[in-house]
This record gives C-alpha cells, structure tokens and sequence, in this order.
C-alpha cells in the first residue's frame, strides 16, 4: 500500500472524476485537478469565491464549483481551459447546485425552496421546477439518468414529480400518503421510488416508476422511525436503518420484511467475528536511539499505532446513552451501504459510534463488528470488490474484506485526522480527506 | 390333650404395638368353659396356698373332696371318684387330674408372665404414642401460630396490594390523562403547523412574485460559447409527440424490467425444478429397500403404488415442461407423500440409532430424562410423606376434638380394642377356612381309604371266583366224559356261577338299575356313610355333600373302572346315586 504526499485542500472538496483519470480539488477559491495516477496538475481553475460545492460531471468534461454564499455556480470545462460559465441566481439566492445526469444542465435550488431552476450548457432555455420540498433528499435521478424524482409540498400536501431528464418534461405527478415527506431515493434498476416519511413517523412507500404504489411498510407506530436507506446494488434489498437500532430488510417481489437486524450493545454469538482495535505501543530497539532523536523516530515514538484483536465473544461494546429531551437523538442506524456484490451490508448504529457492523446478507446474520477507538466518521464500499474502507478522525485507515481486516498508518509528519475517505472508480485507489488536507491511497491490486 | 385346647401369643406386628391374646379353641367346647379356665388360672400362687390350708381340714374332708370333685367334673375332668366304687376315691384320675391342674397353672402361670410382658410393652409404647401426641400437639399449635403469621401477613399484602392497585388505578388515568393531552397538542400542533406552512407558502409566494417578476439583472448565465449534448444530438421541441415517446419510453423501461424479473424467476423455478427432479430421483433410489419389504402397512402399499406412478411420470420429461398449473397439484402431491415416506424411514433409522446408543453415549436428553425421572420419584415420595403425615395429624385432629385430654388414653384404648377385636374376628375367618379344608382333605381320604378296602375286596372275591372256576372248569373237564346232562349241572345253585351272572349284569350302563339288589347296598351305603362320619371330627360343621358333588365327576370315571372288575359294581354305584340327589 503507497501514500501519497499530503496536499492541501479545503472544505473537504476533494473528488475522483468518474472516469477515474483526474482528480479535483479545492483551496481556497481555486480548483485543481490532478492526473489521477501521477498527482500532477492538468489545470488551474479560479473561482470568484471560496468553493463551497465541487462535482464532476458525469461524462468527466466538466467541473461544477459552487459558491453558496454569492449565489453564484462555476463551471469549468477540461477540455478547453479557457472556457468559463458562470450563473447567478441573483437575489433568489442559492443554496443546492448539481449537475443533471446528462452533464450539460446544471439543478440550482434557490433559498427556502422557491424554485429549481435548471440551467442548459447547450442552449439558452432555463426550465423552473416549481414548489419543491424543503427536505434533505429531494432530488433524486435513476442510475441510468433517464429520469429524476422531485419531492414537492403544495397545500401541506406531498406530491412527486417524475421528469425525464432529456427535455426536462414532466412524465408523472402524484400525492404520496406521507406526513411529511422527508426523502426519495430511486432503485438501481430506476423502476421503483423509495419514499419516506419524517422520523416522527415509521413509513416507507414504494412507488413504481409510472406512479402505482406498490406497497408501504410500517414497522411500528409511534417511536421515531426511519433514519438512513439504502438500496442493494442489485435492487432486491432495501434496508432501512431506523432510531430503533435496528435495520429491516425489505425483499423485491412482495416489498414485506425478510428479517431485522439488531444492534446490540453486547454480541453473543459465536459466528461473529468481533475484531477490536487495540493500542499498541511503539517497540523502538535501543541501538537505534540516537540524540538528538530523527523527527522521523520522533514523531514514529510519539504517535500511537494500532492493531486488530480478535475479541472472544461475548463482547459489550461501548454504548452511548442518548440524550432523550433533545432533538434527533445520536441513536439509531444512521449509515447503512452494501457491497457492490450484493453480499454485504455495512451499518453504523449512532449510540454505539465506535463500531462497524458487518452483515453477511446471504445468511441475513452478522458476521463482523468492527471495534474502533475513536467514533467512526466514515465508511465506504470498495466499488469493485467487498472491501470496505473506514476511518475514524485518526490518521489511520482501516480495511476489511472477508479475509480480514488491516489497519494502516498513513505515514507523514503532522496531524492528519482523516474524516473522510472515497474510492477511485476501479478500487486501486482511495482519497483520504481530512479538513485541510488530502492524500491518494494505492492499494496493490491482488493478482 | 394339648391339642383341643392351645393358647398362642402371637405378636402379629411390632410396629402396630398392638399385640393381642389370640385363644383357638375346639368348637365344640363352649366359651364358657374357657373363660372359666381363665379365671380359674388368675389366683396366685401364694393365695393358692393359703385358700387351700384353709379349705380343706380334717372334719370336712369328705366334703372337700365332693366339692373338688363336682368342681372338678364342672371344669370337665373326669371324677376323681372310682365309678363302680361310689365314694371311694380313684387315685389314678386324681393324680391326673392334680398333673393336669398343675400343667395348667404352669400354662396359666407363663401366659400371665406374657400378658405381663406384653403389657409393660404396651405401657411403654403408650407412654411413647402420649409423647409423640404431646410433641404433635406442640406443632399444631406451633403450625397455628404460624398461620395466624401468615394470615397476618397476608392481610398486610393484600392491603399493600389494594394500595397498589389503586396506586396503578390512579397512574393509568394520569397516563390517560397525558395520552388525551398529548392528542390535544397533536392536533394543535398540526393545526398550527398547517396555519404556519400556508402562511409560509403565502410568503413564499410573495417572495417569488418579488424576486422573480421583477427584472433581476443579476440572474443569468454567461457562458463563453453552448457546447454540444453528450448524446451529440440536438434539442428536441415540446410536444404531444414527445410525451407520447416519453410515455412509451417509461413503459418500455418498466416492461424490460418486469421481462427481467420474469427471466430471472424462471431461471430460479428451472434450477429449483432441476433440485426438485434431482431430489425425487433421489428419494425414489433411496426408498426401494421399502419397497422390497412385504406391505406391512395399508399406507405403505398405498404410497408404493403412488411411487410407481411416479416413476412413470418422471419418464415423461416434457411434463416438467408444461405449465406449473396442470401439474402443480400432481407434482406436489406426490413429492410430498415421497418426503412423508422418507421422514417415516429417517426417523425409524433415527430411532435405531438412539436406542442404539440410548444406554452407551450420555446424551443429553437422556440424562434430562433420567433426572426428571428421579425428580418424579422424589417428588412422589414426598407427596406420599406428606399425605401420611395429613393423615396422621387429621387423625389426630379428631382425636382431639373428639376427646378432652384427660380420657384421649381411653378412646385410644378403645381404638386399639376395635382394632384388636377385627383383627381377631379377621383371623378366626381365617382359621375356619383352614379348618374347612382340613376336614375336606380328610374326607378325601376316608373316601380314599373305602374305595381302597372295596377294590381289595372286590379283587379278592374275583381272585377267588376265579380259581374257584379254574378248578371247577379243571374238574369240570374231567367229569364231562361220564356226564350225560350239563344243564343239570346248570340248574345247580352254584354260588360262582351266580357271581359270574351278576358281573354280566352289571356291565350294563349305570343307569339302567335293577330294583332287585337296590336294598342291599342301601344297607351298606348307610354304613359307610356312617363310618365316614364316625371317623370324622365331631364339629365338622360344613357341607360334606358339596365336596362330595364337587369330586363325583372324576371319581365316576375311576368307580365305574374299578367297579367293572369288582362283583360290588352295583353296590358302589348305589352308594353313590344315594349321594348325589
């Protein structure tokens, strides 16, 4: 495994372009990016702000920046470097910005929700999408980019409106039976619209593609309810992590519940493998010793490392008690994703933050609590194999694939907390995001 | 002359503490008589003594000696008086009488020493039954303390648990209470939430028309030059047209995917009906050694035919083709009358296997089962303590409350007594029945004994009859040459001739009798029937008829035998015919 040198970067706003050849990154107002192998630098873009958005187009040609706070969308083209696009959404204001999936028209969601305005890099037409909902995931496109779901709220009335992406048409518009509607999220196969209710309420609505409900779930009645879903690569599964701590897994022919999986604080059985991150202190041979110390010795004594134990179970992990008189409570399943193979499903339950929870789907049972030291910031699937990638806010990256797990330092002088991490599109390689740094991590390819 | 007069002790059972005096005596002897004997033993010795220096003196000794001897005679001695020689005193029988008198005392004299005996075992065992009667009675009231306690306590509890209940009462109103409040708020919240979001999207609206309509200078996009679609194609005008291909686009997306989802399933059901053949075949290969074992089971034959079928069927490899429909019922019929019989067979095998190793391997389930076994035992014995010990103390119970303290002693007396009194009527039935069967053996042989003088007798006379004609015959042979007329030899009063005739006739069936000879065995019936009673025991009191009609049969068949050689065939017969109405 080989490291990179760490670069600067600022607002986390580093990203692989979809083709996997380049890399963005963002300081400040300016906007780099990088040969994805090499690191080198193919272009230097310079916004008129701090970049608060980055995101590749879909077809790699072009770079979004946003800058929120000015109201004002960058767009930067890899191909010819001196083409520039700017948009201002003026006194409407800004506060969403994404590229559509055909990478020539560009979503902006204006303040308070007035308007999604959408911007065409081939013509002048601008299209408005009217009343949409204020909600955390209120845009959703299939995998295929044909078409995009918008969540609406008219007369205290949620609505879905299905648009086809080519000409921004709307196909289908309909009520959905929710409270308050609070995401949509679209199958991989783009046939079936997951649809859920706010947390007050413990509802999931399936909707096919031309509007039919196909079925709702409701687990139970009064406790809060969904937190994160997730659908299976394949589209068979949904999951549906909830405050419950607890993850339900709904199956694609008749949309009822296969099983629950349960976050407990202590694991008994014996088929899970419980690995726990252990301190371990650095042995340092005394002939090595020098004075005055290298930094490199230096800083190697002074920086704990770590190692995986396999703990013998029953194990009781570390468990938060939530506070209850506060507002979304650190309780509950709030990231869940499966493997690209279908085969895993990884969950974080939020009052037990130091542990990955590692489900083997196709025994619907545990198979693997990861037990970290610090809170786990993030996880991501290896997009070509199940290997899963977390960090902590440590300068550590750990890994895990159904062959075991590592722990790796990444090596450097300086803090660098990693908070966050995503996969190069072939898997050979991932970035490590901290606040204001980033590094490439290569991973050898198993031949 | 110990035998018609036995006095036994027998201690029947230690544990009962209850012995009692059992006396046999003859039948014929009245109770009387006995008690006297009992009375006459109680005197002591030494008051025995004294009433006799005092009881007989010089003057009245001839008076002494009758009333001794009327004394004497009462008790069932014989008179110590020579009979031939009124007055005169036989010596013999006094002394005998004395010896008997003496073995008597002596008799007396040991029982009363047992009687002692078992009295003091009595005292003491009584002495033991007031302790224990003191220390049951010291748990009762122990016991009723306690349940005064309990019901103490448990008049507390149930206070405490009212409290409780009203505290629950008065909890679940509160909580209906705060439920009612909570749906209140609900609703105002929604009310509120709704009036908020209108009023919201009123300024919204506002908003809007503000930002919007007016001329912002600032909303626009510069772009240096359109770039062209991904697709490379151009931009296509709204119309019905493109609806429509939209339309049909969704719908083909959506088609596609279900087409998908149906390739998929029927790849799933082809595979799962590849596992199912798979599976049947094996199930048909597995169960054959079923099939060659003769139908024990009606069902068995039933499925075997079933399976037959089956096998037919599974030659014809297209119905697996046809449409799940037709063959649905068929095919999950039959495969699960196979599964049956292949559960049926594993679990046989299953219970060989188990009762294989059921005694070697300690398997689980067996200890538990020996456990709960031995659990049970216990748990019966306690249930049988405890019943007895209920019992006891219910026993007890009546007792006392039947009875003050002071007289308890005598009602357990009185128990004991009615105890005593069934046991022994219990044992007299007992003995009378060994004495009924006693007297039937002995009829049995008497009746024996006659039979066995009869035949002898029979046998001899036969033995004679024959020499005689043997010798006659001889002389017989010796004559015929002078003589000239048999029949006058015929004619002659012959005595064995007479014989011989009458054992002719007598070899006819038993039933047809001839009252000529009826009075004559009649006569010797009536003597052997006397004489069996002679020799019987004079207090025979049963049924001598019963046991005889009990053993006719048999003895008919051995009589008629015995009787075909004798001459006293008819006699024997008439005996019995006597016998039999």
């Amino acid at each position: 495994m080989n490291f990179s040198e760490l670069f600067k970067l600022s607002g986390l706003l580093g990203r692989f372009s979809p083709d996997g050849k380049c890399l963005a990154s963002c300081v400040q107002h300016r906007l780099l990016v990088r040969d994805a192998s090499s690191l080198q630098i193919l272009h230097l873009y310079t916004c008129v702000d701090q970049i608060q958005y980055l995101e590749w187009s879909s077809d790699s040609l072009f770079i979004l920046c946003a800058m929120y706070k000015r109201g004002i969308v960058q767009v930067w083209s890899l191909e010819q470097p001196d083409w520039h696009c700017k948009i201002d959404e003026g006194s409407a204001g800004l506060v969403a910005s994404c590229w559509s999936p055909d990478g020539r028209h560009i979503l902006n969601t204006t303040e308070f929700h007035l308007r999604i305005t959408v911007w065409s890099l081939c013509t002048k037409s601008v299209s408005y999408i009217k009343y949409p909902k204020a909600c955390q995931q209120g845009v959703a496109f299939t995998k295929d980019g044909r078409y995009m779901a918008v969540a609406e709220r008219r007369d205290c009335k949620d609505f879905i409106s299905i648009f086809v992406c080519r000409s921004w048409q709307l196909l289908r518009h309909f009520d959905t039976e929710t409270q308050d509607l609070f995401g949509i999220e679209w199958a991989p196969n783009g046939c079936v619209l997951a649809v859920w209710d706010t947390c007050l309420e413990y509802k999931v609505l399936l909707y096919s593609l031309d509007g039919r409900l196909l079925s709702s779930y409701r687990a139970y009645e009064w406790p809060l309810g969904i937190k994160s879903i997730a659908w299976s690569p394949s589209s068979q599964f949904l999951a549906i992590g909830s405050f419950d701590e607890k993850v339900r897994i709904l199956n694609h022919v008749t949309w009822k519940k296969i099983t629950e999986l349960e976050h407990a604080a202590t694991i008994a059985s014996k088929q899970t493998i419980v690995y726990k991150e252990v301190e371990k202190s650095p042995t340092v041979g005394t002939e090595r010793l020098s004075f005055p110390p290298t930094r490199e010795l230096a800083s190697s004594l002074f920086s704990t490392q770590s190692k995986y134990d396999i703990s013998q179970v029953p194990v009781s992990l570390q468990y938060i008690k939530p506070v209850a008189d506060r507002a979304n409570p650190k309780v509950g399943v709030g990231m869940l994703a499966f493997s690209a193979d279908n085969c895993f499903l990884a969950t974080k339950n939020d009052n037990i933050p130091n542990a990955v929870w590692i489900w083997d789907i196709r025994k619907l049972k545990l198979a693997v609590v990861l037990e970290q030291l610090c809170s786990i910031q993030c996880f991501q699937w290896d997009p070509c194999q199940p290997r899963l990638a977390v960090c902590t806010g440590s300068s550590r990256v750990y890994l895990w694939s159904p062959a075991g797990c590592v722990v790796v330092q990444v090596p450097g002088e300086g803090v660098f907390q990693i908070i966050s991490l995503s996969w190069h599109s072939s898997g050979d390689s991932m970035l490590l995001l901290s606040k204001d740094n980033f590094c490439v991590c290569y991973l050898e390819r198993e031949e | 002359m110990g035998d018609w007069r036995t006095i036994t002790v027998p201690v029947l059972s230690s544990d009962s503490q209850n012995t009692f005096l059992y006396t046999s005596e003859r039948k014929t002897s009245p109770t009387s008589m006995s008690s006297q004997v009992l009375r006459l033993s109680l005197p002591s010795s030494k008051n025995m003594h004294s009433f006799f220096s005092a009881f007989c003196t010089e003057e009245n000794i001839e008076q002494s000696i009758s009333y001794i001897d009327r004394e004497l005679t009462t008790l069932g001695f014989p008179s110590i008086y020579a009979e031939s020689k009124g007055k005169e005193l036989n010596l013999v029988s006094m002394v005998n009488c004395m010896n008997e008198l003496l073995v008597l005392q002596h008799k007396n004299l040991r029982a009363q020493e047992e009687i002692e005996i078992q009295h003091l075992k009595l005292g003491s065992d009584m002495d033991h039954l007031q302790n224990c009667y003191a220390k049951l009675k010291e748990q009762l009231e122990l016991s009723k303390r306690e349940i005064v306690g309990l019901q103490e306590k448990d008049r507390q509890l149930q206070s405490k648990n009212r409290n409780l209940h009203q505290l629950l009462k008065n909890e679940k109103d509160e909580v209906q209470k705060l439920q009612n409040i909570i749906s209140s708020r609900a609703t105002q919240y929604n009310h509120d939430m709704k009036r908020k979001e209108r009023e919201y999207n009123k300024l919204k609206e506002r908003l809007h028309q503000l930002v919007m309509n007016k001329k912002d200078k600032k909303l626009a996009m510069e772009v240096l030059n359109y770039v062209g679609r991904a697709d490379g194609k151009r931009g296509a005008w709204r119309t019905d047209k493109t609806e429509a291909r939209n339309e049909e686009e969704m719908y083909k997306i959506l088609l596609s995917d279900y087409e998908q989802r149906q390739k998929q399933l029927l790849l799933e059901n082809t595979e799962l009906k590849k596992v199912l053949q798979q599976m049947k075949k094996d199930i048909i290969s597995l169960l054959p050694p079923q099939k060659q074992k003769p139908k024990e089971r009606p069902e068995d034959g039933l499925v075997l035919s079933d399976q037959e079928e089956d096998i037919g069927e599974l030659n014809k490899e297209n119905m697996w083709e046809l449409s799940c429909e037709t063959v649905r019922e068929q095919l999950t019929n039959s495969i699960r009358k196979q599964w049956r019989m292949l559960k049926n067979h594993v679990e046989k095998l299953d219970n060989q296997v188990s009762r294989g190793h059921s005694g070697a391997l300690n398997e689980k389930d067996v200890i538990s089962r020996e456990d709960h076994e031995l659990e049970t035992e216990k748990l019966e014995l306690e249930i049988q303590q405890c019943k007895e010990m209920i019992r006891t103390q219910q026993q007890l119970l009546q007792v006392q409350q039947l009875t003050c303290d002071d007289d308890t002693t005598l009602l357990l007396q009185d128990c004991y007594l009615l105890e005593e009194r069934e046991r022994l009527q219990e044992e007299w039935r007992l003995f009378r029945e060994q004495k009924k069967n006693f007297e039937k053996e002995r009829k049995s042989f008497t009746e024996a004994a006659i039979r066995l003088g009869l035949e002898r007798k029979a046998f001899e006379e036969d033995r004679g009859a024959w020499l005689k004609h043997q010798f006659l015959s001889m002389t017989a042979d010796c004559k015929s040459e002078k003589m000239t007329t048999p029949s006058a030899f015929l004619r002659s009063s012959d005595p064995d001739i007479r014989l011989m005739r009458s054992t002719s006739r007598q070899r006819r069936p038993p039933s047809v009798l001839s009252p000529t000879v009826s009075p004559e065995p009649c006569q010797i019936s009536q003597y052997i029937t006397q004489n069996s009673v002679a020799s019987e025991k004079p207090a025979a009191d049963n049924k001598p008829n019963l046991w005889v009609e009990s053993d006719d049969k048999e003895e008919t068949e051995e009589c008629t035998k015995s009787w075909e050689d004798s001459g006293l065939g008819t006699l024997c017969r008439n005996l019995h015919m006597e016998q039999l109405p």
